[in-house]
């Protein structure tokens, strides 16, 4: 069974049709690298699956759990799947420690000394231990970016979204930040990015996905895809960014 | 004598123990009512944000009316008008509900615009890590409105003390109405009223410099 399994997913913002019917499977351990164009959609179905947007028709299953029935408690499924946005998102009224503390207090009900020292762990894991005491404001946008990636992996989550999460960054801050990624790919963590890093993609990608106009057009090995793409709109695309 | 009008130097120096009193006292009413009016405001600020038409449309209310209607009458209405009702307060009492009840519309209106004001990506970082709706605003969202409308509330704080001297008419013995009394009796309006004048500035001058240098704290930390 794979972990994540997504049937015929479909969201509309009232007559916008954003995503038409998605299809998709996630195993254990697998990144999934998403591509496509500006507003086919991908951004939309990440949000779907952790339910910041509601599907309007579909299932999405995590775990063998239906987590788009109604009855279910959405915090606790939020806990198991982590997001990282492209705009970090970190609170900035708190420091880079205190952005993975409060979480962990707060939905987990971990003590301070012990959420402390998980935080500790995780900002040592992106290499920013010593900013512990840093407000947002006083970090880089790739030093944001590994905060906000390590307040996610905090409350240890089963999956890791990842949405653009080095397009808001100077381009030699993206590499600091792509590190943290692959390495936690290495670690056997379950991802989904979306990305317009190809380089990436390529590297640290099981199977990629060429998304368009709110459908999966074909999906591959990244060797397949952009070696050997079958469609012409995939081609088209690739040819516009490579 | 030199001066304006018939101040009277010694007077002054004689009433200024009374006056210290009754701006004391308007400290006391203003202090109260600006906590209500927080709790009251930051309970109706949410409600008018909130997707819940019943919600909204009480709160949209109650601001409405309190911002449309002078204090003078709202203080009058809770003083003469609650009792006719079978409510009857001391004026102490019916004066800090008075001014809560209004200073809580213009909070709310503050508290509306500091919510919105907080990016909406912060509201969604905090659900997204599985915290309740309730969590989020709690520990996230307030907290960085909060702070973005300091120099706001201390703005409404500085007003309401000023509006407050209209307590004067229910018989609370407030910095105003101690310099009516003394006009009363000593027959001298300029050296009470410039007494009260004088003590007035004595409390909003300095809020006003904290409020500034609150804005300005504020506007570096945004720029950052
Ligand atoms: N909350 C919303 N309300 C209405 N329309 C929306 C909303 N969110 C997204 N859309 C629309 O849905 C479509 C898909 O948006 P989405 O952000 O998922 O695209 P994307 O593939 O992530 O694009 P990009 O590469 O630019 O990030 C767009 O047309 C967008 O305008
Ligand atoms: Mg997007």
């Amino acid at each position: 069974m794979s972990l994540l399994e997504i049937i015929d997913l479909h969201k509309k913002f009232g007559k916008l049709h954003v995503l038409k019917g998605i299809n998709m499977n996630v195993e254990k351990g697998e990144v999934v690298v998403i591509i496509g164009p500006s507003g086919s959609g991908k951004s939309t179905l990440l949000r779907c699956i952790n339910r910041l947007e509601e599907p309007t028709q579909g299932k999405i299953i995590l775990d063998g759990i239906d987590i788009t029935d109604p009855k279910i408690n959405i915090n606790k499924i939020r806990q198991r799947i982590g997001i990282v946005f492209q705009q970090f998102n970190l609170f900035s009224h708190l420091t880079a420690l205190e952005n993975i503390t409060l979480p962990l207090r707060v939905v987990k009900k971990i003590p301070k000394d012990e959420a402390e020292k998980i935080a500790l762990k995780f900002l040592r894991k992106v290499g920013l231990e010593d900013k512990a005491d840093h407000y947002p404001h006083q970090l880089s946008g790739g030093q944001q970016q590994r905060v906000a990636i390590a307040r996610a992996l905090a409350m240890n989550p089963e999956v890791m979204l990842f949405d653009e999460v080095t397009s808001a960054l100077d381009p030699e801050l993206v590499k600091e930040v792509l590190d943290v990624m692959k390495q936690l790919a290495r670690d056997g963590m379950t991802m989904i990015v979306v990305t317009h890093e190809m380089g990436f993609a390529r590297e640290v990608g099981d199977r990629v996905i060429f998304m368009d106009n709110g459908k999966i057009v074909e999906e591959g090995t990244p060797e397949e895809i952009f070696t050997n793409p079958k469609h012409e709109r995939t081609r088209k695309f690739l040819s516009m960014i490579l | 004598m030199v001066g304006i009008g018939q101040f009277d130097i010694d007077l002054f120096i004689r009433i200024l123990p009374d006056l210290a009193y009754g701006a004391l006292i308007t400290l006391k009413f203003t202090t109260f009512s600006i906590l209500f009016g927080l709790i009251l405001g930051t309970i109706t600020g949410i409600f008018r944000i909130v997707r819940n038409p019943i919600l909204n449309a009480f709160s949209t209310a109650y601001v409405e009316f309190i911002r449309g209607t002078p204090l003078l009458v709202q203080i009058m209405i809770v003083y003469y008008g609650l009792p006719e009702a079978g409510i009857r307060l001391p004026p102490e009492l019916a004066g800090i509900l008075a001014l809560s009840i209004n200073s809580g519309a213009y909070i709310a209106e503050i508290i509306r615009a500091g919510i919105q004001s907080v990016p909406k990506g912060q509201m969604e970082a905090a659900r997204s890590l599985g915290m309740t709706y309730v969590q989020a605003m709690r520990y996230v969202v307030l907290p960085q409105a909060f702070r973005n409308i300091l120099p706001a509330l201390g703005n409404e704080f500085i007003a309401l003390l000023k509006d407050s001297s209209l307590l004067s008419v229910i018989a609370i013995a407030e910095l105003t109405r101690m310099g009516m009394q003394i006009y009363a009796v000593t027959f001298n309006a300029w050296t009470p009223l410039l007494g009260v004048a004088l003590f007035y500035l004595m409390m909003t001058l300095p809020l006003s410099r904290l409020v500034d240098y609150a804005q300005r704290r504020i506007g570096g930390h945004e720029s950052a």
